[in-house]
Order: C-alpha cells, then sequence, then structure tokens
C-alpha cells in the first residue's frame, strides 16, 4: 500500500490490528478478550515453564514424525502415478477424494483402532498432509517437458542419470509446493487430533487453560501455535521460491 | 484447424496450482492422446465413472476382506458397515442427524460464501483494503484454527451459534484469499481491453473480473465446504454431540462399530457429493464453455 | 518510381487527407525511470494505413496505446478529430496482441461485447455482429468459445470486435504476431481487402518490414531507448491487382532493403 508516495508494508497492519486488540482488552468488552499486553507477558512467562515445553515436545514430535511418513510414503506415490497410467487410474480418483473430504470424520475411527495415543495423533498428520503431497508430487513429475526426457535420452542418460541429474530438478518445484501445503494441512492436523484425544500436548493444554478460564494463557498458548504455524509457512515458502527461480522456464 | 483441446486430467483441488499436463511420450501416454477409433469395449473400460465404480468395488471387496481379518474387534467388514448403514436409514436416526448437523453447516456455508467473496473481491479490487486484510487472512490459513473452538464455547456456549460460528472461522480464510487472488489475478490485457471498448469500472468489474475470476472463487468455495464440513464435524465432536457427531460418540460408546463406520462414511459421501454439486453449479451457471472442454 | 524516405521529422504528407490523429511532443516515462518515448509528433492522415515500425524497445506498443488512451503520457497531446484525448474513446477500436477474448464467452458475445457496453439493445447488437462475423470469414463459428478457435480464427473475433464499434480509427498492436506464417500472410492479404472495403484510418503496430511495407501507405520508423521518430516513409507501391505481385514490386523490395539497413544498427 502507498500513502503519499511512501510504501507502507504489509505487516504494518498488523501493528494497527495489535493496537486496537489493546484497546478492546484495556476496555474489559468481554472476558475473552484481555489485552494484548497482558497476553505477552503471559507468553514470556509459561513459554519455559515444563507444562508447555513437554506440550511443544509432544506436539513436535508428532508433527515431525508424522510429516515424515507422508513425504516418504506421498512422494513416490505420486511420483509412480505420474509415470504409470495404471496406478495413476487406480488412485487418482482416491486422492482427489480424500483431498476433500472431511478427514476429521476419520479421525475417530483411528482413535478407536489404534488408541488414544501418540499413534492417533501420528497417523492423523499424515492423513492431512498425504494427499496434497501426492497430488503435487504427481503434477510435478507430469510436468517435465518432454524436451528435457529427449534431451536426456540423445545424450545417452542412463535411466539412474537421468532421473538424478535431471527429473528430480524438473519435479522439485511442485514437490515442494506439495511439501509445504502438505505442513500446514499437517499443523491442522496435530492440533486437531489432540482437540480430539485430548489428553496430550496443546489439546491438553487448552483444555486445561480452558476449563478454568484462563484466558490469558490461553491466548498466550494460541499465540505461540498460530506464530510457529506461519513462520513455518513462510519458511518453506521462502525455501520455495529459492527454487522457483527457474520454474517458470522450465518448458 | 482447431487446435486439439489440451488434455486436462483431474485438477488438484487443493493449493492454486494449476498446472498444464503435458504429454509425456517416452512413458507411453503419448498413444493415448492419438485419436484412434476406439473398440466399444475398450471404451468401456476407459470410461472414468466404469473406473471409479470398479476401484470403489475394489475398495469394498478389500474392506471385506480386511474386516474378517483378527486385527481388532473395532474393525468391522464392509457388509456389516452396510448393514449398520441401512438400520439407521430405516429408523430415520440418520435423516434427523443430518438435519441437525446441516443446520450449522448451511448457515456457517453461506454466510462465509456471502460475507468471504465479498471481502476477497474488495481485496482484489482496493489496495487498503488488501492492506488491512491479507496479514490477518494469511495468518489465519496457515493457522490452526480449530484451536479456537474452546474459546467459542465459551463465549458463545453449545448451541447453534457456536457450530455456525466454528463453521465460518474454518471455512472463511480460504474463500478470502482464494477470492483475493482470482480478482487479482484478472489478465491484465482483458481489463484493458474493457477499457478500450468504454466500459465503466462497475461494468469492468461485473462483465470482466468476477466472471474471469469465477474459476478460482468457485475452487476457494469448494475448499471452504471441504473446511466447513471439518468445522461442522469437529464442532460435534467436541462441543455438544448432536446429529451425526452423536451418532458416532454414541455408537463408540456402545461399541457398534459398524454403525458408527457408518455414520462416518455417511458424512464423508455427502461432504463429496455436495462440492461435486457446487462444481456442477459452477459449470452450468457461469462457465459453460467448461461444459465443452469436459 | 522510388519511395522518398523523408528525414524530416514531422510529417508532411503529399496530397493528402487532413489528420484525423495528431500526436504532439509525447513522451512517456515509466515509473522506475524507464524512458520509453522522447518527444513524439506525428501525424495519421484520414483513411491510411499507417504503421509505427521499429526493433522491440522503441516504443512503439507504448505509442499506440497512448493514441488509444489507455496509457496516459508524461507530457505532450494527442489530438483526435482535432480535439484532445486522455482516455479511451467511441472513434477509436483497439486490437489486442494476444486477442484479449473472454473465454466464457461465445464468439458471438465476443463480438458484440463493444456495442453490449454501450447499451446497444441485443436484435441490434446480434445484428451489427453477425455481419462482422461475416466480413471477417467466421461466418458459422458464432456459438463457438474462444477455446475452439485456432489462433487466426481467434485474433479474427478480435478484429470483428473492433470493426463492430464503427469507430474512425482502428488501432492493431501487432495484430499478426502470435500466429504462423502462412495464416500471417493470408492475414495480409485479407488486410488490404478490408481496407478497401471499410474506408477507416489504421495504424499498426509491427515489428516486421515486410509486413509494414506490404499493408502501409505510411511507415514511421522509431529507434529504440528512448523511442524517437527516425524515418517516415511512404512506399509508393500500387496495390491493385494481385496480391502476390506486390511481394515482387521492385519499390517493395528496395524499401524493404532500405529499411533492414537502417534498423540493423539497433540489433543487440
Amino acid at each position: 500500500m502507498v500513502i503519499h508516495g511512501y510504501r507502507i508494508p504489509m505487516m504494518a497492519s498488523l501493528i494497527l490490528w495489535a493496537i486496537l486488540w489493546e484497546i478492546v482488552g484495556q476496555l474489559e468488552v468481554t472476558i475473552l478478550l484481555p489485552p494484548l499486553s497482558r497476553v505477552a507477558v503471559r507468553i514470556v512467562e509459561i513459554v519455559p515453564t515444563p507444562t508447555f515445553l513437554s506440550a511443544l515436545w509432544i506436539t513436535g514430535y508428532a508433527f515431525v514424525v508424522g510429516n515424515l511418513i507422508a513425504i516418504l510414503v506421498g512422494v513416490p506415490l505420486g511420483i509412480l502415478m505420474g509415470r504409470s497410467v495404471i496406478a495413476d487410474r487406480i488412485f487418482l480418483p482416491w486422492v482427489n477424494l480424500f483431498l476433500s473430504a472431511p478427514l476429521t470424520a476419520l479421525v475417530p475411527v483411528i482413535m478407536v483402532l489404534f488408541g488414544l495415543g501418540q499413534t492417533t495423533i501420528i497417523l492423523t498428520v499424515v492423513l492431512f498432509a498425504i494427499w496434497i503431497i501426492v497430488l503435487d508430487s504427481r503434477a510435478g513429475v507430469r510436468a517435465i517437458s518432454p524436451s528435457l526426457v529427449e534431451m536426456a535420452m540423445s545424450f545417452g542418460a542412463s535411466r539412474w542419470q537421468a532421473f538424478s541429474h535431471i527429473y528430480v530438478w524438473a519435479a522439485l518445484p511442485e514437490i515442494l509446493a506439495g511439501v509445504r501445503l502438505g505442513l500446514i494441512r499437517a499443523v491442522k492436523g496435530v492440533i486437531i487430533g489432540q482437540l480430539l484425544v485430548s489428553i496430550v500436548g496443546f489439546g491438553a493444554l487448552f483444555k486445561l487453560y480452558g476449563s478454568r478460564f484462563l484466558m490469558e494463557h490461553f491466548w498466550a498458548a494460541l499465540l505461540v501455535l498460530f506464530a510457529f504455524a506461519f513462520v513455518l509457512a513462510e519458511a518453506l515458502a521462502w525455501l520455495e521460491r529459492r527454487v522457483d527461480y527457474y520454474a517458470a522456464s522450465r518448458a | 484447424m482447431v487446435e486439439r483441446p489440451s488434455h486436462l486430467s483431474a485438477e488438484p483441488a487443493g493449493g492454486l496450482r494449476l498446472s498444464r499436463f503435458s504429454s509425456f511420450g517416452t512413458f507411453g501416454t503419448r498413444a493415448a492422446l492419438i485419436d484412434r477409433p476406439t473398440h466399444p469395449v475398450a471404451a468401456f473400460f476407459n470410461h472414468p465413472l466404469t473406473l471409479r465404480i470398479l476401484s470403489a468395488l475394489v475398495l469394498f471387496l478389500a474392506w471385506e476382506w480386511a474386516g474378517r481379518l483378527p486385527i481388532s474387534p473395532a474393525f468391522p467388514t464392509f457388509g456389516e458397515t452396510m448393514v449398520g448403514l441401512w438400520s439407521m436409514i430405516a429408523d430415520f436416526s440418520l435423516i434427523r442427524a443430518f438435519g441437525i448437523t446441516l443446520q450449522p453447516l448451511a448457515i456457517g456455508l453461506v454466510i462465509s460464501t456471502l460475507i468471504g467473496v465479498a471481502i476477497g473481491v474488495a481485496m482484489g479490487l482496493n489496495d487498503k483494503a488488501e492492506w488491512l486484510a491479507s496479514p490477518i487472512f494469511i495468518i489465519a490459513q496457515a493457522a490452526p484454527l480449530a484451536a479456537l473452538i474452546p474459546l467459542i464455547v465459551f463465549a458463545y456456549g453449545i448451541g447453534l451459534t457456536a457450530k455456525t460460528l466454528v463453521v465460518c472461522i474454518m471455512a472463511m480464510p480460504v474463500i478470502v484469499l482464494n477470492s483475493f487472488a482470482a480478482v487479482r489475478h484478472t489478465p491484465l490485457s482483458l481489463v484493458e481491453m474493457g477499457r478500450s471498448f468504454l466500459a465503466s469500472r462497475r461494468q469492468v468489474i461485473l462483465r470482466i473480473i468476477l466472471p474471469a475470476a469465477s474459476p478460482v472463487i468457485f475452487a476457494g468455495l469448494r475448499l471452504g465446504c471441504a473446511a466447513g464440513f471439518i468445522g461442522a464435524i469437529l464442532a460435534e465432536l467436541l462441543i455438544t454431540p448432536t446429529g451425526i457427531g452423536d451418532l458416532i460418540t454414541y455408537h463408540r460408546s456402545i461399541a457398534e462399530y459398524p454403525k458408527m463406520y457408518a455414520a462416518i462414511l455417511s458424512i464423508i459421501v455427502f461432504s463429496v457429493l455436495f462440492i461435486e454439486v457446487i462444481e456442477r453449479v459452477e459449470v452450468t451457471v457461469f462457465r459453460p464453455e467448461k461444459r465443452a472442454r469436459r | 518510381m522510388t519511395s522518398r524516405p523523408n528525414a524530416a521529422l514531422a510529417a508532411a504528407p503529399r496530397a493528402h487527407a487532413e489528420p484525423v490523429v495528431e500526436v504532439r511532443g509525447v513522451s512517456k516515462t515509466y515509473p522506475g525511470d524507464v524512458w520509453a518515448l522522447d518527444n513524439i509528433s506525428v501525424d495519421f492522415p484520414r483513411g491510411q494505413l499507417t504503421s509505427l515500425l521499429g526493433p522491440s524497445g522503441c516504443g512503439k506498443t507504448t505509442l499506440l496505446k497512448i493514441i488509444a488512451g489507455l496509457l496516459p503520457a508524461t507530457s505532450g497531446d494527442v489530438l483526435v478529430n482535432g480535439r484532445p484525448v486522455s482516455g479511451p474513446g467511441p472513434e477509436r477500436a483497439f486490437v489486442f496482441q494476444d486477442f484479449a477474448l473472454m473465454p466464457w464467452a461465445t464468439v458471438m458475445r465476443n463480438v458484440a461485447f463493444g456495442l453490449e457496453l454501450r447499451g446497444v439493445a441485443s436484435a441490434e447488437r446480434e445484428r451489427v455482429a453477425r455481419h462482422y462475423i461475416d466480413q471477417v470469414g467466421l461466418g458459422g463459428f458464432e456459438e463457438k468459445y474462444p477455446h475452439e478457435l485456432s489462433g487466426g480464427m481467434r485474433q479474427r473475433v478480435g478484429l470483428a470486435r473492433a470493426l463492430s464499434v464503427k469507430a474512425d480509427v482502428l488501432l492493431m498492436d501487432e495484430p499478426f504476431s502470435a500466429v504462423d506464417e502462412q495464416t500471417r500472410r493470408k492475414f495480409q492479404e485479407d488486410l488490404l481487402l478490408l481496407i478497401g472495403r471499410e474506408k477507416k484510418t489504421f495504424i499498426f503496430v509491427t515489428h516486421s518490414i515486410e509486413e509494414a511495407v506490404y499493408v502501409s501507405d505510411r511507415i514511421v520508423l522509431l529507434s529504440p531507448r528512448p523511442g524517437r521518430i527516425s524515418q517516415v516513409i511512404e512506399p509508393d507501391i500500387s496495390r491493385e491487382g494481385d496480391p502476390d505481385a506486390i511481394r515482387r514490386h521492385p519499390v517493395y523490395l528496395d524499401t524493404v532493403d532500405a529499411i533492414w539497413r537502417g534498423l540493423k544498427q539497433y540489433l543487440d
């Protein structure tokens, strides 16, 4: 946005919203919204506590493991679907289905089958993240220009050489995009999983603060979580941009 | 001389990437693009609907077989699930449950669509609106908004209002951001064309920008719908079990797993069909040329 | 019969109609200090086809869009029919390089779009649009969508749309650059026929020397960075008779050669 010729960065409007929050909080309009300053104090207070750190650890663990599984299973599956018409025909309708289906409805099933612990949450993360990873990996493989393929063959590259030197890089922007979107979905997945299971991690924390109406603590934990999710999304977008410099000219 | 239409198979509904799928000759798919008269039986087997039905059949058979394995008592076979489903339809409990679940869902989605598209389009057309609103929605899209559900319960109790609000906060960010991106990515030459033929700003918005933006807006609506469904179910599982959530929790608590699975299956199928309907509406009302492309 | 390249800047048209478009001292600088045009003054005589020709970066499309009113000039004036203009107007119609067709509308609706924006009644719109659709050779394709048409056909839709609003001046921005060579040649011949029929003024941007000499009554040569008028040429070629014969006409060949030698120096 430009005012009187001065560029104002996008994030500056957050400052405006923060000020608004502070005012609303100070005016005590609702018990739900304590002033931002007090929430900020609470953030500093609770982050080093063992309760919070263990919640963070549990959440982080499930998140990382779940995503690794989603990537290790999803990327090869997507590549397979991109290269084999048969695999594509078998799996594509299901991948598309699960991409937009309310996966939350499946969490009770997972809970029933795998109990109320980390396994369920890890599986929830996988469930949320994997479909977009598969789909974008497939898209990456299919976007490899036939000219690149022909070029590789005309210079006598073996299949492995062609794969590692050319195809991986050619498909990488889409694969990274899929991983990024998968990671964002995974954040939602880990939280939803924990909310439904509710005895571990942030789910338990929110339940604790909520039941005791500790609004400031609640918002503090929430803001840390949101900040983490946002920073993750931006870091991945940055990584993707570094790779993307050649994405547009691949054709 | 007409160019051969590009072979667009299913576009990913998630994310805004719409890659063009080019032919991949060395892997054997080029043959599929050459027009050859196909044998009727082959045509039947290649028809997308046949394939879907076939792969669904395969899945159901696999489910049936897996259910008979002694993995867990909580894993019914496909057959048992179908029986449970039928009995819930027959005693109307399923219909009633849908009726209750769909209320916050429908209201929430309508509100999210109207307000969300309006905000997104406004952001696309106006720099100040964009500056003000976009950081909020960008954070909202990356953030696990489900964490706000306990908060909403404190504020609004456990009734229809709370559940509608949950649907709204889940659905709106993606609708807003898609509408915003759609408006921003209107091809510049189309807008210039409108101006060159003396279109007023209003005419440019209504006759060029909005129709050009409608595919991505509708993609956003489909995503918003999916998120809204998640919100509705979460609301029922977390706040107070009513409707489908109640069916799920109740049958789980009495270990009636076939009916629990049947309820879950029904809501998933319903949401998929609902999203499909949205796509049909888009094609019929707004972008008839897509029908020709199918 | 020889062509007389004019060293003078401003148009001193020989035996010409009065100018319909006059450009007076137009300069254009883009934000970021990109100096696109430097003090351009040129006239476009009524009823003739004038080309703007030059290598990339010489500002010919910028000048065309300023004349069309789609871009504001940093300084200077554009007068159309004697009156200064600062925006688009009903007396000027634009044909876009990338066709600018609405993909969600049929050929009929695209062609009638200019009239639709003016509030012309639908029966009348259709009548006019149908006439020009036939004129450009797309009769029978009224209900097709742009994605069902080839590049050449899409450009004809753009042309029909510009003709339908019955403007005095037709501004064409490299209209044939997005089609293949054979179609392009055909278009050039069709354009000559069209000029003969329609009696409008055409301002035509191209980077192809052959094309400019083939279709133009007048060629304005621009030099790049910043754009300035380097020459105004009026090839004296008779356009009656066989369209293919023009390409072998000695004046045609000499003019193409002279322009090429002049422009070569601007290539990177």
